[in-house]
């Protein structure tokens, strides 16, 4: 500082001495410090002309240096970036070929060793097939150039290729795909030898391809597994060659290079869901190969070639939609693209194809499953009857009808090959993908095999990831295997298995996850012997969402379904001794379990927000969008990721499963071309255990003041219809009002015995500023469009008594 | 009579039936039926058909979506004394395609979409709603076919 002020004290007469100098400087002087601009002495000169010129240079010839300075730095710089940047988009373009290269690389060893014995009867099929694929071959030549180390063209390598696929698939672990799937194909398909040698390279790829013939139906099985199909498939055109479903996982990288291979497709039909729709599997028609239809049935649509050919195709095809045939195919271009596979994902997918007839909507999803819905995942697949009900997934609706926890079974969606030639479109899936990077630019993204898929509009429902408790994670991995972060459907698998097995459970987290699960495991508490704890910092269940009074009663409700509540505990600490885990928490109480559920809060996935440019909101998480749920041009966010602007009640995000749909079916909306703003309020629902049920809608905080209007309960006032508060009428009721008012009127709170029952049923407000902006709806169904107008009005009512009456809470 | 108490800065009251009786003064803002953001029933203001309806399910987004728009919007324009009579050849392609995916629509005895439609999305939507084309809107504004309502309660909505 002093520094400062003798330098400044030295200068001072320079600057007042140029003050005009100094006036025009300062309005050039972007980039010097701001000493200049700070001070523009009014004084006059206190030195002559003479001394004032000769400072006034020096004076000038200083702050010229300093802007020139700048002016040079920032140019280097701004070069200098534009510079890493024109790299960097080479780089990133140049590297799928490298990629596959390096991937074509790894493989020829293994492969090279097994074709050269494998050469046997295989090859000759290869070799008919190898001329085919020879074109294609070609290219797929210059990729695999390392695999086939043969130094004869395609033909020798498909050779070595088919053999190498039958070795392949045997060694492969994937092994299912029957290395008679080449051998077949490379018989009846003489492109199939290209496909063969696709698939070897694309790494394991299991030959899904060749079985299509007669080995298909093997394959067929194979296939599903194999899921990874390379990705690289594309060659649609080629498919005479029932592509060596190089599925296997690994195959992605090489699925490049086999586009050609054509006969691939087949191979990648193997592949489940992920129907990369490479548009080059044309095979529709042409088919030669019923690769084509093995693309999308899946290996058995393969298979077919000769015996398949046409008609088994289509119907294969159909078929094998179970488990949408992994073929290698991607597209590389799908007009519509979601990201993500969730709720949110497939509301917009159905709008979209609402709106514009014969759209082409492209799902890619990390998980193995189609879109299903999460709510049943804690509610009512516990209560099934039904002991397969983890394989079958189904469940029993309120209105007695079953359904499955998916949207649609398979075979609403078609595989990804047959995406871009479908004449009336559809939605397509591909799953066990990740989107790694997205080119907001160049409206293009990649996948972690380095597939790029173009599109014209995004939807990105990435949705989240359980959060951890620190102390678990730091744990150790013997506390982590005993540990459940609850969200997808195999998480409802392991715990199902769990439940079965241990003797206690602990469920950390208070909220409507937590409380669910712990009253579903706690009515199985009883059947198999197992202890249900369910632990939380707040003071009751759902803290966060019900007032203090409610919570209190609601976690009563909990207690008596069997779950142990430890409430106000904060973990300390997670140790494994003695084949058990005890968790140590700060107020000194140790509890013992056998494994941990922890429900403790959702992280938004915003993994893409680097790559593509976009905006994540501080306060809530997620991605910030408008109003309209659009991030960015042709770049919208809907679901949990989604942090979005409410007109009614400002910016929020919502994890919610109507607000998915909502939110989902107004980005799919907006996506063709419809503008409509975040308007219809989303509700939400909970349900815990037979007495307690509710719906909610809008913002329901607990910290926000709350007016409840409850119902004098009668005896049809829960879900079950269980509760009997008083037999006698109304008169009587309100009679035992009338002595018990001057008690509670004296607005001392009454001891909670008194009330213990009293909240059967009735509405709850939440206020902001004197306006509603949250409404509850306790045991009290059918009239939700009611409290979502009042929300939408957005209006200040001084009696709240007068705006519950709106809900006849007392009719049922 | 009704009891009022206050914990710290919730307030809850007491009602009776009776107290309940006496229509509200709370005043509703009216709504305005030419609202572009509201959501909207089968029926657009402008007459022309909301694809995008709930109500609908999936039958216009699936496998046989253009069948089923063409079969429907023929039927919903047609002018005849029979109401559809001219639309026969559209309705029996759409009933082909619908067979052709039997774990996508099942077939269950009905001859009207809708009900097939219901049938097809089973989900929390009452299938009430799902009945009449040109529904009131608020069941459009029901949740999602699939959007799950609570146990023993009526889809949210309706």
């Amino acid at each position: 500082m002093l520094k400062c002020r003798t330098v400044w004290k030295k200068l001072a007469p320079l600057a007042r001495a140029s003050s005009t100098l100094c006036r025009q400087n300062v309005r050039r002087t972007a980039l010097n410090n701001g000493r200049t601009p700070a001070y523009v002495p009014v004084a006059h000169m206190s030195s002559g002309p003479a001394g004032g010129g000769r400072a006034n240079q020096i004076y000038v010839l200083l702050v010229g240096a300093a802007c020139v300075g700048g002016g040079v730095y920032t140019y280097r710089t701004v070069k200098g970036d534009g510079q890493r940047y024109q790299e960097r988009i080479e780089e990133i373009s140049s590297r799928p070929i490298k990629t596959q290269d390096s991937y074509i690389q790894t493989e020829p060893p293994a492969v090279e060793a097994t074709e050269t014995e494998a050469v046997p009867e295989p090859e000759p099929e290869a070799a008919p097939s190898s001329e085919e694929p020879s074109p294609p071959a070609a290219d797929v030549e210059a990729v695999i150039p390392p695999e086939t180390s043969e130094a004869p063209p395609e033909t020798s390598e498909a050779p070595p290729e088919t053999s190498e696929a039958p070795p392949e698939t045997s060694e492969a672990p994937p092994a299912e795909e029957p290395v008679v799937e080449a051998p077949p194909e490379e018989a009846t398909e003489p492109p199939a030898a290209p496909v063969v040698e696709e698939e070897p390279p694309a790494a394991e790829p299991v030959v899904e391809a060749p079985p299509e013939e007669a080995a298909e139906p093997p394959a067929a099985p194979v296939v599903e597994e194999a899921e990874p199909f390379a990705p690289s498939e594309p060659p649609p055109a080629k498919l005479t060659e029932p592509p060596a479903a190089v599925e296997e996982s690994a195959a992605e990288p090489v699925v490049e290079a086999p586009p050609d291979e054509a006969a691939e497709p087949p191979a990648a039909p193997v592949v489940e869901e992920a129907e990369p729709s490479a548009p080059c599997e044309p095979p529709p028609g042409e088919l030669t190969e019923p690769p084509a239809a093995v693309e999308e049935s899946e290996p058995s649509a393969a298979a077919a070639e000769p015996a398949e050919p046409a008609e088994p195709q289509p119907e294969a095809v159909a078929e094998s939609g179970d488990s949408v045939a992994a073929s290698l195919k991607v597209p590389s271009h799908a007009p519509y693209l979601l990201i993500g596979g969730g709720t949110a994902s497939f509301a917009a997918a159905r709008s979209i194809r609402a709106r514009d007839p014969g759209a082409k909507v492209l799902i890619v999803t990390e998980e193995p499953d189609a879109p299903y819905m999460r709510p049943p995942l804690s509610k009512e697949l516990w209560f099934s009857d039904d002991p397969s009900v983890t394989e079958t997934l189904r469940f029993k609706q309120w209105n007695g009808k079953e359904r499955s926890i998916f949207f649609q079974p398979p075979s609403f969606y078609i595989t990804a090959e047959e995406l871009s030639s479908a004449e009336n479109g559809g939605v397509a899936i591909l799953t066990n993908r990740k989107v790694v990077h997205m080119d907001v630019r160049g409206n293009k993204i990649k996948l972690d095999d380095d597939t790029e898929i173009s599109y014209d509009k995004c939807l990105i429902a990435t949705g989240g990831v359980p959060r951890n408790l620190q102390v678990i994670e730091r744990a150790g991995e013997e506390v982590m295997q005993k540990t459940t972060l609850f969200r997808k459907i195999e998480d409802f698998k392991e715990l199902d298995k769990v439940s079965r097995n241990v003797k206690s459970i602990t469920i950390i987290g208070g909220g409507f996850l937590g409380s669910e699960l712990a009253c579903a495991l706690g009515r199985r508490s009883s059947e198999f012997d197992l202890e249900v704890i369910q632990m939380y910092p707040e003071k009751g269940n759902m803290g966060k969402v019900l007032p203090e009074y409610l919570s209190n009663w609601t976690t009563e409700k909990v207690k008596s379904e069997g779950v142990k509540i430890i409430s106000e505990a904060l973990v300390k600490s997670v140790v494994s001794k003695d084949d058990k885990l005890e968790i140590q928490l700060k107020d000194g109480r140790l509890v013992k379990t056998d494994h941990i559920v922890a429900a403790v809060g959702l992280e938004p996935n915003v993994d893409l927000a680097k790559s593509a440019g976009l905006e994540v909101d501080s306060d809530f998480g997620g991605f910030r969008v408008n109003a309209e749920l659009q991030a960015r041009s042709n770049i919208w966010v809907a679901g949990d990721a989604a942090c979005f602007y409410d007109i009614r009640l400002g910016r929020r995000r919502v994890e919610h499963h109507d607000h998915a749909v909502v939110s989902g079916r107004l980005a799919g909306e907006n996506m063709t071309g419809a503008n409509k703003p975040y308007w219809h309020q989303s509700m939400f629902w909970s349900d815990l255990g037979p007495d307690v049920g509710y719906e909610a809608i809008g913002i329901v905080d607990s910290s926000l003041p709350t007016v409840g209007v409850f119902a004098k309960a009668t005896a049809k006032d829960t879900p079950r219809a269980a509760t009997e508060l008083s037999g006698t009428g109304i008169r009587s009721e309100s009679e035992t009002e009338d002595t018990a008012t001057s008690p509670v009127a004296s607005s001392t709170p009454a001891p909670s015995g008194s009330h213990k029952d009293e909240y059967g049923k009735g509405v709850i407000f939440y206020l902001r500023d004197k306006v509603v902006v949250g409404i509850i709806l306790w045991n009290v169904f059918n009239r939700m469009p009611i409290a979502r107008k009042i929300i939408k009005d957005g209006e200040e009512h001084s009696d709240l008594n007068e705006v519950a009456k709106l809900f006849n809470i007392h009719d049922d | 009579m009704s009891s009022v108490r206050d914990e710290g800065k919730d307030r809850i009251i007491f009602v009776t039936k009776e107290d309940h009786a006496t229509p509200s003064s709370a005043e509703l803002v009216e709504e305005d039926p030419d609202d572009p953001y509201e959501e909207r029933g089968l029926i657009l203001p402008s007459g022309e058909i909301n694809w995008n309806c709930p109500c609908l399910g999936g039958m216009a987004s699936g496998p046989c979506g253009t069948e089923f728009k063409d079969a429907f919007s023929c039927f919903h324009y047609s002018k005849e004394e029979v109401k559809g009579s001219e639309c026969l050849e559209h309705f029996r392609a759409m009933q082909e395609c619908i067979q052709r995916y039997p774990e996508l629509y099942p077939q269950e005895d009905d001859k009207v979409q809708k009900e097939q439609s219901s049938e097809t999305e089973p989900t929390s939507q009452d299938s009430a709603s799902a009945e009449t084309p040109g529904a009131d809107s608020t069941s459009a504004t029901e949740p999602d076919s699939d959007s799950m309502p609570p146990n023993t309660k009526g889809s949210g909505e309706s």
